[in-house]
């Protein structure tokens, strides 16, 4: 009876072509082969699909702020390795192998800029780094941020983009929540508007505090927004997640976005919000 | 072997003495050497003391109240004004079940984002009136649900961290069993953090972190050593104010006397903050969460 069955032949992992020199990158949702120049162009929104890739905090420099007007600070505050954590490696060598392997020093990267003229004060988070993970130079860089925005009386702007709080620093990491929330609540009495960019993805601590604490959430279309993980959820409740569940559009529909962007828009909306802000009646 | 030497007539004083302090000893022995996960597993223990234990003896007076007038009431988080002594206070706590049935009522003391705003709405009542607000966390975790992210899990703990960093009277924290997470910090932000000796404290479960880092929960005590989550560890690293003592043997040997030492400590900073004038208590604390954290530059 062998004939009566098909030969199965294994299944093949979809052919990854290997693209040459990596002129050419594939949208990661639809499949097209995109060319690489086009799609830096549009700032890594695929030209068919509209899908969003995720961008590193110098691609927003690019498409926020007026050209050359990013003066960054406290670019060299590292983590102290506060518990020597060790899991199966060490913290401290993990740390050091990504800052060789991303060039970046931290999730996060601080600074002050023009929007179409006007002066914020600005933090974009880099999920390259750790996950974008919160850590103590994390909430220490963010929380000079909002100093600095209460100094400058600049409006404040943070770009999230964070698995959540960094396990590695344990309860240190915990409280950087509090400590950037309890900051915030400074800049909020001050009434200097505070604009929170939430990107794919923001969740966690992250989400838990600085993220949702905007006088305006803005977040980038299907961007993964929540505060447990969608694995964590369905296992806790042993069944699937409806289809969409805490994406932008989904949170934006259950009250906590104000604005989805389209990248290609997100520069302009934020100039107006920002106008607005500064019209006196 | 008393109630055998009383009916006999025997002498075995000296026995039962004898055999009394030999146990007393290696209990003391064995709890001088408890590693952290044996103290997360105390931090557990069914028998332990919850929020209403806590709240049952220390207080005279005690009304709780429900609700967080937008959605529900969440019986995962007690809220309620009640009576220390000669002080009126804002009480606040997760509470776990003891037995199945309440356990789930409770819902394992996961709060859900109402439990949060409640929390809030009756701590701002304790502004609007003057009474200083003590909460009491005990909770394996913000509730990691479907509906919970629906009705905006991390909103409802960025509002609370934000709104207490500024609440215009002292707070006092007590970590009485488990702190997980932002779970427990979204009832955590004070001018005191107070912790039981066989307490645990961290941004995740020594479990949660085992299955992400080592990628196998079984390696829980590695993560609880790691993280450096007991009581003791939180004190060094300046991040807690004090241990609270428990009695020999962890806090469900002896109730009364746990709530005895929890009672003591928060009367204790109660009478020292209240003497701080308001603006500066709320400076004081922002510094104090400003100060957290360890950096190279």
């Amino acid at each position: 009876m062998d004939w009566f069955k098909r030969k199965k032949e294994s299944l093949k992992a979809a052919d990854k072509k290997e693209l040459p020199d990596g002129l050419w990158e594939k949208c990661e949702n639809c499949g097209e082969i995109i060319y690489k120049k086009e799609l830096e162009k549009k700032y890594y929104v695929c030209p068919k699909c509209d899908h969003h890739f995720r961008i590193g905090y110098e691609v927003y420099v690019s498409l926020l702020f007026d050209k050359d007007t990013f003066t960054e600070f406290n670019a060299n505050i590292l983590s102290a390795d506060p518990l020597n954590f060790k899991d199966v490696k060490k913290y401290s060598d993990k740390y050091k192998a990504t800052v060789k392997k991303t060039g970046l020093k931290e999730a996060v990267v601080t600074g002050s800029a023009k929007i179409d003229g006007r002066e914020v004060v600005a933090a974009l988070m880099d999920f390259r780094f750790l996950g974008g993970s919160m850590g103590s130079v994390v909430g220490e860089k963010i929380s000079r941020a909002v100093d600095k925005a209460l100094e400058l009386k600049a409006p404040l702007i943070i770009l999230s983009s964070s698995g959540g709080a960094r396990m590695h620093e344990g309860i240190f990491s915990l409280m950087q929540m509090a400590k950037t929330s309890a900051k915030l609540a400074r800049l909020d009495k001050a009434g200097i508007p505070y604009i929170s960019i939430l990107t794919n993805p923001t969740t966690g601590g992250t989400t838990a505090s600085y993220a949702m604490l905007g006088d305006i959430h803005i977040a980038e279309p299907k961007a993964l927004i929540g505060f447990a993980g969608p694995r964590v959820i369905k296992q806790t409740i042993g069944q699937d997640l409806p289809k969409g569940f805490q994406r932008s559009e989904f949170v934006q529909e259950h009250g906590f976005i104000d604005i989805i962007a389209h990248r290609h828009e997100l520069k302009t909306k934020i100039s107006k919000l920002l106008e607005f802000f500064a019209h006196k009646n | 072997m008393r109630e055998y030497a009383k009916t006999t007539g025997i002498e075995l004083d000296d026995d039962i003495n004898r055999l009394e302090k030999k146990a007393k000893q290696l209990r003391q022995e064995i709890f001088s050497k408890l590693d952290r996960w044996q103290r997360v597993q105390l931090a557990r223990h069914p028998q332990r003391p919850y929020t209403m234990d806590y709240i049952n003896g220390m207080c005279s007076y005690f009304e709780e109240l429900h609700g967080d007038r937008y959605f529900a009431d969440d019986p995962a988080i007690i809220a309620g004004f009640g009576m220390i002594d000669e002080y009126s206070v804002i009480l606040i706590g997760q509470q776990k079940g003891r037995d199945t049935k309440s356990k789930l009522y409770r819902n394992f003391g996961m709060p859900n984002p109402e439990g949060y705003r409640k929390a809030l709405r009756i701590m701002e009542l304790g502004a609007k009136f003057n009474k200083p607000v003590i909460t009491l966390i005990d909770t394996p975790g913000a509730y990691p649900g479907l509906g919970a992210e629906e009705r905006g899990q991390a909103e409802a703990i960025a509002y609370n961290l934000f709104a207490m960093s500024h609440l215009p009277v002292p707070i006092i924290n007590v970590v009485i069993g488990e702190g997980a997470s932002g779970g427990a910090l979204g009832i955590g932000v004070g001018d005191r953090i107070l912790m039981m000796e066989n307490g645990w404290y961290s941004v995740i479960s020594p479990e949660g972190c085992a299955a992400i880092l080592w990628r196998d929960a079984a390696n829980a005590s590695l993560a609880a050593e790691a993280m450096k989550v007991t009581a003791e560890d939180l004190k060094e690293l300046k991040i807690i104010d004090e241990v609270l003592k428990e009695p020999e043997g962890g806090a469900h040997y002896n109730h009364a006397e746990a709530i005895k030492a929890v009672k003591e400590a928060i009367l204790r900073h109660l009478k020292e903050l209240l003497k701080i004038p308001v603006e500066r208590l709320i400076d004081q604390r922002i510094d104090k969460f400003s100060k957290m954290g360890a950096w190279i530059e």
